[in-house]
């Protein structure tokens, strides 16, 4: 699997290493209450189709992407910097 | 009819031609009293022990596709019971002990070879937690030993010994533990199932759940709806698109996980065995070809197939522990979908909607559990009550904090 970095280029997947779903970036605050942390940290969605997910550029420049991929086909249709889509969200909330 | 050295006798003598289809093909039933979903070796171990253990016949497994086509059509075979952990070792060593009496009692070979299973030991601090775990099995019932280097030798000369990083310090080993022929267990349960009953309805895809108020009374499919008072789900890797259904999350993701087959070789292996400095494990089969896997591709995926840097990944540690091995020729390789957990364990228990059931998480670990997780399921659907061996696999126990978490890793499901 290729995964076509931002700043880097077309790299193998083995150069990473994987986290999981990109919904890990939106931690609940505290006051959310016990339920909202626990369905944080123990539960997701799993899905067959379009996946938002975490790499680590464990290998290259240790940078975190959010790669959009579909779990079926393995097709990435997107590749971004972590760091610009929490900027981004945290935009669309300030 | 049953499955005899006289039968075979004497339909060989009159032409073979008298021999019954192994289970019948029926039509779907507009209502059933328990509805399995998943035609596993679990769904039709469970529909099995529902009705030999607690009399209840009018059970119909619904599968997909065709019965064990899933992992119980394609995986490396080893069956065994030595897991550390209070919450699980019980489970598996019942496990072990329905393994014994299988062909017995289901009246079908499923080539079960207890030939043992040897975990491999490289340094001091893994021998103790192997002895650790030696006695957590001795303490379930179960047997173990642990071997001393000297032991190893003698049967493996194969083995890399002397390896600079990864000496072969002693190892655990479970005599009673060993093989079974993956499809036979799917057809003896079928067969065995149909026999007392249960109408094993394959080409019956199902895409909802009826469900009302918090009740869920059977499943939309695409043979029409059938209705239920209790449906128990039971499909592995596809737990969470056939749980989306019913509007659930779970503490659960798919990966796929390789294995793969060497050309047929001279018995070489006398038992299966484990790496212990790299995640591998082996054994030969009857037709010579050497069996193995070991890691996960590590991302999230329902495409049954892996990638190439984990082909090189685990045949790296068949060479490290076995280096004869690098001169054979891989035959065959496959992906099959993991239910990982996040713990490692897996679930057998009710929901939060009423009548519909679960049973997954099972990771890469479901072949051996196969009796035991029919049987515990069978009990939780029958009684109302989770089976004694089975009473840690609950569904909340991430909230609770119960967790059975064998490797220690944590929430991170591609890690256990």
């Amino acid at each position: 699997m290729i995964i076509e970095h931002p700043l880097l280029g077309p790299r193998d997947a083995a150069e990473f290493s994987y986290l999981g779903a990109a919904t890990l970036m939106a931690r609940p605050s505290p006051e959310n209450g016990l339920q909202a942390m626990h369905d944080y940290v123990y539960l997701r969605e799993n899905p067959v189709g379009i996946h938002r997910e975490l790499w680590y550029h464990a290998q290259g420049d240790r940078s975190w992407l959010v790669v959009t991929r579909d779990t079926m086909t393995q097709d990435i249709t997107k590749v971004e910097l972590a760091r610009d889509v929490a900027l981004a969200q945290s935009g669309e909330t300030s | 009819m049953k499955y005899n050295a006289w039968n075979i006798f004497q339909q060989g003598l009159t032409g073979n031609r008298d021999w019954k289809e192994a289970w019948r093909k029926p039509e779907p039933k507009a209502e059933y009293d328990i509805i399995v979903v998943g035609g596993g070796g679990h769904g039709l171990a469970t529909a099995y022990y529902l009705a030999a253990k607690h009399g209840k016949h009018r059970v119909a497994v619904l599968e997909k596709g065709w019965i064990g086509g899933g992992n119980a059509g394609r995986n490396t075979t080893i069956v065994r019971s030595n897991y550390l952990l209070p919450g699980n070792q019980p489970f598996y060593e019942l496990s072990m002990k329905l393994w014994e009496g299988l062909e017995r009692e289901l009246n079908y070979n499923a080539m079960m070879s207890q030939r043992g299973m040897l975990n491999l030991l490289h340094s001091d601090a893994q021998r103790d937690a192997g002895a650790r775990r030696a006695n957590a099995m001795l303490m379930s019932g179960a047997d173990a030993e642990l071997l001393n280097r000297d032991k190893i030798e003698r049967d493996y000369p194969f083995l890399d010994f002397d390896n600079e990083r990864f000496p072969i310090k002693a190892g655990l080993m479970q005599r009673r533990a060993g093989t079974a022929r993956h499809d036979a267990v799917v057809w003896g349960y079928a067969r065995a199932a149909d026999q007392l009953g249960v109408d094993v309805i394959e080409n019956c895809e199902v895409n909802g759940f009826l469900i009302n108020n918090g009740v869920c009374s059977g499943v939309k499919t695409s043979r029409g709806d059938i209705k239920a008072s209790k449906t128990a789900v039971c499909v592995a890797g596809s737990s969470g698109r056939v749980m989306a259904m019913a509007g659930m999350q779970l503490p659960i993701e798919s990966f796929a996980l390789q294995a793969f087959v060497s050309e047929g070789l001279k018995p070489v292996l006398p038992t299966a065995f484990s790496f212990g400095a790299g995640h591998f494990y082996v054994s030969q089969s009857d037709k010579g070809g050497i069996v193995f896997g070991g890691d996960l591709d590590s991302y999230n995926t329902y495409a049954q197939r892996g990638s190439l840097d984990i082909v090189q990944d685990v045949t790296e540690c068949a060479v490290a522990v076995m280096p004869s091995i690098g001169r054979a020729r891989l035959l065959r390789s496959w992906g099959g979908l993991m239910d990982m957990s996040m713990d490692g364990s897996p679930f057998i228990d009710k929901t939060h909607i009423d009548g519909l059931h679960f049973n997954g998480g099972w990771c890469y670990g479901g072949f051996k559990a196969t009796p035991a997780s029919g049987l515990c399921y069978a009990h939780l659907l029958a009684t109302g009550t989770p089976h004694e061996v089975a009473k840690s696999y609950r569904l909340d126990r991430t909230l609770t904090g119960a967790m059975v978490d064998e490797k220690g890793q944590g929430a991170h499901p591609n890690r256990h």
